[in-house]
């Protein structure tokens, strides 16, 4: 860890680090004050203001932003998943005549911008917002998805294969019984951290008009006047950086917690080398 | 197909500013993220938690309130922006440098012990061990995640198109507005634009990853 790069400091260092963290402590609170100091003369920390969160309506529409964000994000995790691991079979088929197109297929999905995809849907298919936001979402993350999994199969030890196919298993079975479980198991903190990236994507529909929580943000301060712009903004900012702290936590959580069914163990939330967790 | 060739120039001038919003997003966080990550394994306490901070909060922000706050809440609190590009350029940068921080935090953890433990050992201070011995090595095996990143910001400016800053996205919009029948020969166009710098890049990143990484 980061503590090999100094030695367990003196008394001389101990003092450098005490007086350094009092400066950055003032630095930082200096900060923080010429922020409120901002804010009162722009007049953000009235009461007046933040007395519009004793509204019932205003928590009302804040609560159908946050159902609108979080039924997106649920409906497309949901489909995504399946077809991620579909796309990550078809990527290591055998078969170069299904491999080849598959990676074709991936790398255009990952190389475009999800906004992008959710514009394609709405204008070309002319379908509803929450289905573009759904499908852009879908898209891009079973292909994120498929190659997380992949770089699970390909981290396990090749014997796990090598047994499969010498106990008899065709090469399909050995994939769905022997590796994609263990795979999956062991990339679960990256699929759990890429949740977290499908869920702050979500957020992207606000630029195709999805009533989402930021849309909804937009629509109360139009409607109430722009003075509460402020204070709707920093709430609904905090849910949504809450919401994300959470399933990012569980990510974290879960590669605590390990697990010896997985040959090698899990693998690391954090991005690693590997493709894990695209922002 | 009509639209998509009357309106080359539009689509260059487009490709044209999201490089320019990549690059200079992209040298920011660069720098500010190398910066942070160096405050997240220093010795002093209070950097590491700004450090710390800072990350958490911003690699859990949504690119999109990012965007909301540096276009539209900045300059209510009289930070004024002469072009929409600053906040863009301000946004992007903030919120990349982030996962920037994080994965060369991961490469100095991969740099192996005894490296620092030697550097320490014939005298050199925190400073040096750090700038010497263990960030040219630590970059070296982030160099591809580093890659992977840059391509997600490349992506992640098309954001800028909705916030007034008119590059490949926001022209994509305004043509697949104004040409209704041809909306998807329009928004292919955008696509192969943005595949124009993806790819190469992805494909930079896992020639790097083969040719580049110190085995160990």
């Amino acid at each position: 860890m980061s503590s090999v790069l100094y030695d367990v400091p003196g008394p001389k260092a101990r003092r450098v680090s005490l007086i350094g963290s009092i400066v950055g402590t003032v630095l930082i609170l200096g900060l923080l004050a010429w922020i409120v100091m901002t804010f009162a003369q722009q007049g953000i920390l009235e009461g007046r203001r933040w007395a519009i969160f004793t509204r019932a309506d205003v928590w009302m529409l804040l609560g159908n932003g946050i159902g609108a964000t979080l039924s997106a994000a649920a409906v497309a995790a949901v489909i995504a998943f399946p077809l991620g691991l579909l796309l990550c079979l078809l990527r290591i088929s055998d078969l170069p005549a299904i491999r080849i197109p598959t990676r074709i297929v991936l790398e255009f999905l990952r190389g475009m911008p999800v906004v992008l995809m959710m514009l394609f849907i709405l204008l070309v298919f002319g379908t509803n917002q929450f289905i573009a936001v759904v499908a852009g979402l879908v898209l891009y993350n079973a292909a994120v998805f498929a190659e997380i999994i992949r770089a699970g199969i390909q981290s396990l030890p090749k014997g796990q294969r090598e047994a499969g196919l010498t106990v008899g298993l065709t090469s399909f079975q050995s994939r769905m019984i022997i590796e994609l479980p263990q795979a999956v198991r062991r990339m679960m903190p990256s699929l759990v951290a890429q949740l977290v990236v499908l869920l702050k994507d979500t957020s992207l529909g606000y630029i195709v008009a999805y009533g989402e929580l930021l849309r909804a943000v937009q629509v109360m301060a139009d409607f109430l006047g722009t003075q509460f712009l402020f204070p709707i903004f920093f709430v609904a900012a905090a849910i949504y950086i809450a919401i994300n702290l959470c399933v990012s936590r569980i990510a974290v959580w879960i590669e605590r917690r390990g697990s010896t069914k997985a040959a090698g163990g899990v693998a690391k939330a954090e991005p690693e080398p590997i493709e894990a967790a695209v922002p | 197909m009509d639209a998509v060739i009357e309106s080359l120039p539009l689509y260059w001038n487009g490709f044209l500013r999201t490089l320019f919003l990549s690059v200079t997003s992209g040298v920011i966080a660069l720098v500010l993220g190398t910066l942070l990550a160096a405050a997240r394994v220093s010795p002093v306490a209070a950097l590491r938690g700004f450090s710390m901070t800072y990350v958490e909060v911003l690699r859990n922000t949504p690119l999109t309130i990012a965007f909301f706050f540096a276009a539209i809440v900045l300059p209510r609190l009289g930070v004024k922006f002469e072009q929409f590009e600053v906040a863009a350029i301000i946004a992007l940068s903030a919120y990349t440098a982030a996962f920037i921080a994080e994965a060369v935090r991961s490469g100095v953890n991969s740099v192996p012990v005894g490296q620092a433990e030697a550097a320490r050992s014939i005298g050199m201070k925190f400073g040096q061990v750090l700038s010497l011995i263990i960030l040219p090595q630590a970059l070296r095996t982030v160099i591809p995640p580093l890659i992977n990143i840059l391509i997600a910001l490349v992506k992640n400016s098309s954001v800028a198109g909705a916030f007034f800053v008119l590059e490949l996205f926001g022209y994509g919009r305004q043509l697949a507005n104004a040409n209704g029948d041809q909306v998807m020969a329009v928004l292919l166009g955008v696509a192969f634009f943005y595949l124009l710098i993806t790819i190469p890049l992805g494909i930079l990143a896992s020639t790097v990853e083969r040719k580049v990484a110190i085995a160990r």
